[in-house]
């Protein structure tokens, strides 16, 4: 069916091309590092990455889950890593992330953020990790004993970051634990890589990491107005920069930037697409292969604005007794040394509302709605993401929990990194059932 | 007003032609590789049971997995497509208005969906990407057991023994289903086991959002007299089957038609 609906001024975002650059500059970076007499580090995205940024200016990081995620968008690259992998004997019910950052290992080949595909994947000088699941608490281990075939030796430090996730003020002993493995690994970094290490780069890596990641959660706020100046699928291109480079000043510069625009938009009524007349919210990593499905929600006055995990993984918030997100505001000074820089970014990291998806259902169920309310949203759609066993948990309870309350939910299986895993025609199927029977029309073609 | 419900599922095309509600005419055929030649014959031979012709019928609204394949698409030239969760809703409200609850097993989905006022859809639940809890799996099973698939329900009522099943994989279904065989198992029996699996999938589904009373089942395999009872034991509830269930899709899209023209 299809119907006439009010069509919102839409402009193409001015710091889109920046966004671009700014991507593949990283991943071309991390792969020239030596040739500027640099170093080379790996680990996930949400590692403690200002710490390695204490080793000087010319250290370059590829953090493994982007890194995954940019090898699902080039199908045909993820295709021949899954079956790198499972011919080397991993199964493919392991994370989607995981198989294709190991499968380029096993090819050789390192992939550009346009899908160029270079020769030579660029071995790390040292991998600096967390444990957040059990995949990650895996991953580099794999990593070093693949590379270990290849003939490299790898030093890997990984931090144990499992202290829990509640709305409570911050035990003394949990930051603690996590500073004591921050003290120790800055030790292990001098002596693995023979550098001295810098104090006053530490406190500018953290300070970065602070603002750029209230920045994006005040970016994120804006969603908030009708129409919305930012749709999800163009989020995921600028969100990421925060799981790249979070501790650099250049993510720190874009998001300034983004900000800006986003309130210029906000204020001239802007609109992230041009049939705004069904919010919707997603959660966990999509089938990063097939985003065109959210053009597709577009047919029928559909936006999605974010979701728990767009907005928590790199925005940092307070979230309220009563349920209120209110981007966090900056810590009233600067850290000066290396013990109130560390304590900083703890204190900070362990914040993170994306610790809900792994420790508490229940206060995720409760944020997700919190998010439906604030956001004015009107559905919720959830990612039964086979390709992620530590965001996933707990999915199902959510639903529920949502459905209770009166949150109308559509949920779907899939795998954000494993094309494999994913019926596009049918889950569009479906998607348009959920639409129709929310009342709503196609709009156009 | 002449509207008509064309509902081109995975295996069958299915066509019901209604005036003001009632129904003058329906038909149904086997849909191959050209979807929209097998959907415009069954679309004829509804006319010609009407005693119409295309220029009769004022508005036409396709559903089923195959709608794209003849919406503006002549001769049948489909106005407008819904989904089939919609249509099913719409159409099992009008044979049975207290209907709460409708499974809808198709040849390739199963489906449960929440009826709410007037007929709308409150919530529903497809299953995902296996054939298993679905007409086909049935079918598959009749080749392996080598009995004709009409057959297959009244030999699973005549088995005085159940035999214990795990359906959660067609093909692993079929491997079960010859070892069986060998251990000489009564066809009767395993037909029954069948029929119990392929309950026990479609009742879990339908679980996941809840199930009211009344309950109605229809799509080809509410055909199958073989899978009400298991069904009923699953959901340890009565259910009903309305006359014609395979057409109930066709004829909510026609009833959606006679209801966007009024």
């Amino acid at each position: 069916m299809t119907e006439q609906i009010k069509e919102h001024p839409t402009e193409l975002l001015k710091c889109w091309d920046e966004a671009k650059n700014l991507r593949r500059k990283y991943y071309e970076d991390y792969l020239t590092a030596h040739e500027k007499g640099g170093l080379r580090w790996a680990g996930g995205a949400w590692s403690f990455s200002a710490i390695p940024a204490g080793l000087g200016e010319d250290v370059y990081c590829v953090t493994s889950e982007p890194y995954g995620a940019t090898v699902a968008f080039f199908k045909d690259f993820a295709t021949q890593c899954h079956d790198a992998t499972e011919a080397a004997g991993f199964p493919r019910t392991l994370c989607a992330y995981m198989r294709n950052y190991w499968g380029s290992i096993l090819l050789d080949k390192y992939v550009l953020a346009d899908g160029t595909i270079v020769d030579g994947f660029p071995s790390p000088d040292f991998i600096w990790q967390d444990h957040i699941c059990c995949s990650h608490g895996k991953w580099h281990q794999i990593d070093r004993w693949l590379e270990k075939k290849r003939g490299k030796e790898v030093p890997m430090y990984c931090v144990d970051v499992s202290v829990g996730y509640d709305l409570e003020p911050l035990e003394e002993y949990k930051v603690n634990y996590i500073v004591q493995q921050l003290n120790d690994g800055i030790d292990w970094l001098e002596e693995v890589t023979g550098r001295k290490y810098n104090d006053e780069l530490l406190c500018e890596a953290v300070w970065n990491e602070i603002r750029s990641t209230s920045l994006w959660a005040e970016i994120c706020a804006l969603n908030q107005a009708v129409p919305a100046p930012l749709d999800e699928k163009s989020m995921y291109s600028l969100y990421v920069m925060g799981t790249l480079m979070k501790h650099r000043p250049e993510c720190v510069a874009f998001y300034e930037t983004l900000k800006a625009e986003a309130e210029d938009r906000v204020k001239r009524g802007i609109s992230a697409v041009p049939y705004e007349r069904f919010r919707v919210i997603t959660d966990t990593q999509p089938p990063w292969g097939f985003l065109k499905i959210f053009r597709e929600m577009e047919k029928y006055g559909v936006v999605s604005l974010g979701s728990l995990y767009s907005y928590g993984l790199i925005g940092m918030w307070e979230y309220t007794p009563d349920g209120v997100w209110i981007p966090k505001p900056l810590p009233p000074k600067k850290p000066q040394t290396r013990e109130e820089a560390l304590r900083a970014i703890v204190e900070w990291t362990l914040n993170r509302p994306e610790w809900a998806h792994f420790y508490k259902p229940e206060l995720k169920t409760k944020m997700i709605s919190s998010i439906v309310k604030q956001w004015k949203v009107d559905a919720v759609l959830l990612h039964y993401n086979r390709g992620c066993e530590g965001l996933s948990v707990h999915i199902a309870e959510n639903r529920l929990g949502l459905i209770e309350m009166g949150i109308p939910v559509f949920a779907f299986e899939g795998n954000m990194g494993d094309e494999r895993e994913f019926d596009y025609p049918g889950t569009l199927a479906r998607l348009t059932a959920f639409f129709e029977s929310m009342g709503l029309k196609k709009s156009k073609e | 007003m002449l509207t008509a419900g064309v509902d081109v599922g995975a295996k069958f095309a299915k066509v019901v032609i209604l005036s003001e509600k009632k129904v003058l005419g329906r038909a149904k055929g086997l849909v191959g590789f050209d979807v929209l030649k097998a959907a415009t014959n069954v679309f004829e031979v509804a006319l010609k049971n009407a005693g119409l012709s295309r220029s009769d019928v004022e508005k036409v609204i396709a559903t089923g997995m195959g709608r794209e394949a003849v919406l503006h698409k002549p001769p049948i030239n489909a106005d407008e497509i819904v989904s089939v969760v919609i249509a099913d809703a719409a159409g099992a409200f009008h044979v049975i208005p207290k209907v709460k609850t409708v499974i809808d097993v198709g040849a390739e989905e199963g489906r449960g969906v929440k009826v709410g006022e007037g007929g709308k859809v409150r919530d529903f639940v497809i299953n995902e990407r296996c054939a298993a809890g679905a007409g086909t799996f049935v079918e598959a099973m009749a080749r392996a057991l080598e009995v004709r698939l009409e057959d297959m329900g009244p030999l699973a009522l005549k088995s005085t023994k159940a035999v214990p099943m795990n359906a959660q994989c067609c093909v692993f279904a079929e491997s079960e289903v010859v070892t069986l065989i060998h251990s000489k198992v009564a066809k009767e029996d395993i037909s029954r086991a069948i029929h119990d699996a392929m309950a026990s999938r479609i009742g879990a589904m339908v679980l996941r959002v809840g199930v009211e009373k009344d309950i109605v089942l229809i799509g080809g395999v509410a055909l199958n007299p073989g899978f009400l009872p298991p069904l009923e034991k699953e959901l340890n509830t009565e259910i009903m089957v309305p006359e014609f269930p395979e057409y109930i899709g066709a004829l909510g899209a026609a009833l959606i038609a006679t209801k966007a023209g009024e």
